[in-house]
């Protein structure tokens, strides 16, 4: 591929999987709405387009459209700051997230994944755990206790959280012997015993890890049964208090842009990531994985959503305990049991 | 070309971050800056093709130190430091020994190691690469840093603790 065509390819598929990431966002926020209406016995939105289809653009437009306070009280540069850096840092871990096997256009192969790089997973981890620093300083740029107390506790249980996630993964790794995404999931391909899929969830026995990526995962993207840093009942919204119009969607949308990329890269380590029956003509066969991959990351929203109609808030007490008593312990456990896995399989 | 373009670019924020630092009087601002040193010495590590080393530095400096350094500035809420007027003793010995060690410094560089500068992806980058010379080669020096760090975790704990609090429970 030569260099021209190598960075047109790259801006169309930069282009597309923003608009896709964007679009999936702001539809996950009226998905989130309609299935926890539906679970409390309420419609959710259904007056603007048909089953309220349209209320993400409504939205939006009200969105840009308020007036954009500043209080008065608030550190500046910072506060301005704090949302930029959660949104960006959200969007940018989609680079590497692969989403579906290789495809010929006119000549040319090009991976559906905006760049393969082979330290994949850890730029992701790397990029996440940077976007702390938005609703840390958030929190502290406000200069108001409830937005403080929601960035302290945001702090505290994203770093807490950070460990049993990042040892829940390495059992995957050993199994892959590789950190690139594309590796780990080219390493599930296939069946054993004939009919069960090879997913590391599966073959690898790394079901408790899965479980253990999940829980944590949760509580890094701050959703119920984590909510802590915006429980509204304690801290009115926590640490986007202050915040307004455009400013706090930005958090919105780094909120709901963390869950999509913590459902791809389980869907990925996992789940066996674009794997699944592939069948019919050239084009659907070219599709169809993407299409697995959008299912799979779909399920993993369901579950949020449905865990949040379902479960209470942790205390704070019992949140930090749990992490630190419980999946971390439990994060090493299965580290040791696959390391000695492995060792026996070579 | 882009290589040295980008190296020298990330070198200057690498500088003017550190010299930030120094300059700004407020705890958070000079925490920032100093995750902004971290974030330009990574990239500076990816353009020498070590991408490893790069990634974790993000994770563990700037992800995970750095975060805590904000933290315990928010938890104490620490405001604007007062400014002394500098200490004589800086000074006359601070200023004279940095110049002398850093002349030291380059002159050491220029003579020993010439001035053929390392080619980009020269230094081992890959994970395994790492692996092999951190658990095979350098296995000694690997584990008695991690005694180390567990001397300086146990030395936490015994600073954080309370133990007349503890006492206090035992007793009633």
């Amino acid at each position: 591929m030569n260099i021209t065509a190598f960075v047109i390819v790259s801006i169309i598929k930069t282009v597309l999987a923003l608009f896709v990431l964007l679009t999936a966002v702001a539809y996950t926020v009226w998905l989130e709405r309609k299935v926890v209406g539906h679970m409390q016995n309420r419609w959710g939105p259904t007056r603007v387009g048909p089953f309220g289809l349209l209320q993400p653009l409504a939205d939006g437009v009200k969105f840009l459209f308020k007036e954009d306070l500043t209080p008065p009280h608030v550190y500046k540069p910072l506060y301005i700051a704090a949302p930029m850096i959660a949104v960006v840092f959200a969007l940018t871990s989609i680079a590497v997230v692969p989403f579906g096997n290789w495809v010929k256009i006119d000549g040319l192969h090009i991976p559906l994944q905006i760049t393969d790089v082979n330290i994949g997973l850890l730029i992701i981890l790397g990029v996440t755990s940077l976007g702390v620093y938005g609703v840390a300083l958030a929190g502290w740029s406000s200069n108001s206790k409830y937005s403080l107390l929601g960035g302290l506790r945001a702090s505290a249980q994203m770093i807490s959280y950070e460990i049993s996630l990042g040892l829940s993964l390495v059992g995957v790794l050993m199994l892959a012997g590789s950190l690139s995404l594309r590796d780990i999931v080219d390493a599930q391909s296939g069946l054993f015993w004939g009919f069960i899929p090879k997913w590391n969830i599966f073959y690898g026995g790394q079901f408790v890890a899965f479980f253990i990526y999940l829980m944590s995962a949760y509580a890094e993207t701050n959703r119920i049964p984590f909510d802590l840093p915006e429980a509204e009942t304690e801290l009115v919204a926590g640490y986007h208090t202050e915040y307004s119009a455009m400013k706090f969607a930005m958090f919105f949308m780094a909120e709901y842009a963390n869950m999509i990329t913590v459902a791809a890269v389980a869907s990925l380590l996992f789940l066996g990531g674009w794997h699944g029956p592939v069948f019919g003509p050239p084009l659907v066969r070219a599709l169809l994985p993407v299409f697995w991959f959008a299912l799979r990351i779909f399920g993993f929203l369901f579950v949020y959503i449905w865990v949040r109609g379902t479960l209470p808030r942790f205390r704070y007490d019992q949140l930090m305990a749990f992490g630190w008593k419980f999946l971390l312990p439990l994060a090493i456990a299965n580290l040791v049991i696959t390391a000695f896995i492995v060792a026996i399989r070579a | 070309m882009l290589h040295l373009i980008l190296f020298l670019a990330f070198g200057a924020v690498c500088v003017a971050g550190a010299i930030n630092l120094l300059v700004q009087r407020h705890p958070i601002n000079g925490a920032l800056s100093l995750v902004a040193v971290m974030g330009s010495l990574a990239v500076e590590y990816l353009l020498l093709g070590a991408e490893f080393v790069a990634a974790v530095q993000v994770i563990v400096y700037a992800g995970a130190i750095m975060v805590l350094f904000v933290f315990v500035i928010m938890l104490l809420n620490a405001g604007v430091e007062e400014q002394t007027k500098g200490s004589r003793v800086a000074l006359l010995f601070g200023v004279p020994g940095m110049l002398l060690g850093s002349i030291l410094i380059g002159w050491v560089l220029l003579a020993k190691g010439g001035d053929a500068s390392v080619p980009v992806g020269a230094m081992p980058g890959a994970p395994k690469v790492i692996g092999w010379l951190l658990f095979h080669d350098f296995l000694l020096p690997f584990e008695v840093t991690s005694i180390l760090v567990l001397i300086a975790i146990m030395g936490a704990v015994v600073l954080a603790s309370h133990p007349d609090a503890d006492q206090g429970k035992k007793e009633s």
